[in-house]
């Protein structure tokens, strides 16, 4: 466990919301159980009591993340002895940071673990998906269509489909080239959002801002050209 | 390419139709939301848009999956 010496969130996620976002929940708060109560309270004690309960906060942060790490093993094979332990204790140091520096943050509308978790979980995500990534070039946007089965192939025009053939032209006419760049880079070539971020110098939340913007342009167009959206729900 | 290709490719370009929270907002309510889904209550009582953020963005997903499985392994 790195010291606690200071505290940043790294600003994976920062952005505007989403045009569309609905009103903000407001920002209410719960009385906490009597165990979020323990948790919280003792984080704020002085020392020792506060070194023990960071002790035990990083125990549990490590734990969320080698349970990510654990979920992702098998994409993973590549990585050498011991390193996706590494990356895990990365992450449970940093989500401490993260946990400590957002504590007045914790509203108390979920147990104090689950909410301490999700900073484990997101660190840990980060990291393996951009080390995934690490030694591999973001594609280039030109040649993205022609990897998709029946996209570039007219013997297979058929299969392609009306309103995919139509979402092609219209990203071509109605985006913008940023726009453009990253729809192609998430949606059609599966790059991971936190390494297009990483690799365009800016933030996840910023760059998912831009995807939605592209998305509803993209929708508009069409509805208006008489497509039906109707795509039905994603399959879980 | 089978329509449930097309079908597939067709949701990653186009997103979710309905109104969604931005990746911010998603994991400032995923503690809650993955609370309320595992009493078997509808979360998007609770917090509306973060349903539909979830089906566009693969990432907060992830990490929401992975939240409910490790709370459902607990």
């Amino acid at each position: 466990m790195r010291p606690v010496t200071a505290a940043s969130l790294t600003p994976h996620l920062m952005a505007d919301p989403p045009a569309d976002e609905p009103a903000a929940p407001a920002p209410a708060r719960a009385e906490l159980d009597p165990a979020s109560r323990a948790w919280v309270a003792s984080l704020r004690a002085g020392a020792p009591d506060r070194d023990a309960a960071i002790a035990r906060l990083h125990d549990l942060l490590l734990r969320g993340a080698r349970f990510e790490a654990g979920r992702r093993r098998d994409s993973l094979r590549f990585l050498r002895p011991g390193e996706l332990d590494d990356i895990a204790r990365e992450a449970a140091d940093d989500a401490l940071l993260a946990v400590l520096r957002h504590l007045d943050d914790f509203r108390g509308l979920s147990r104090f673990t689950t909410w301490a978790y999700k900073f484990a979980l997101l660190e840990a995500a980060v990291k393996l998906r951009k080390r995934s990534w690490q030694d591999r070039e973001v594609p280039v946007e030109a040649g993205a269509w022609e990897a998709v089965p029946g996209a570039g192939d007219p013997a297979h025009a058929a299969e392609f489909g009306d309103l995919l053939r139509a979402v092609r032209q219209t990203m071509d006419t109605a985006l913008t080239p940023h726009q453009r760049r990253v729809l192609v880079a998430l949606a059609l070539q599966g790059v991971p959002i936190d390494v297009l971020a990483d690799r365009l110098s800016t933030t996840r939340g910023a760059l998912y801002k831009t995807l939605h913007d592209a998305r509803r342009r993209l929708r508009r167009e069409l509805a208006a050209a008489g497509y039906d959206l109707d795509l039905g729900r994603e399959a879980p | 390419m089978t329509d449930h290709r097309n079908d597939e490719l067709l949701r990653r370009l186009l997103g979710p139709a309905a109104p969604e929270v931005g990746c911010e907002t998603c994991f400032d309510e995923l503690d809650r939301y993955v609370e309320v889904e595992l009493t078997g209550r509808d979360p998007e009582t609770v917090v509306p848009g973060l349903g539909a953020h979830l089906d566009g963005c693969p990432a907060c997903r992830e990490e929401h999956d992975s939240l409910r499985a490790l709370l459902a392994a607990e």
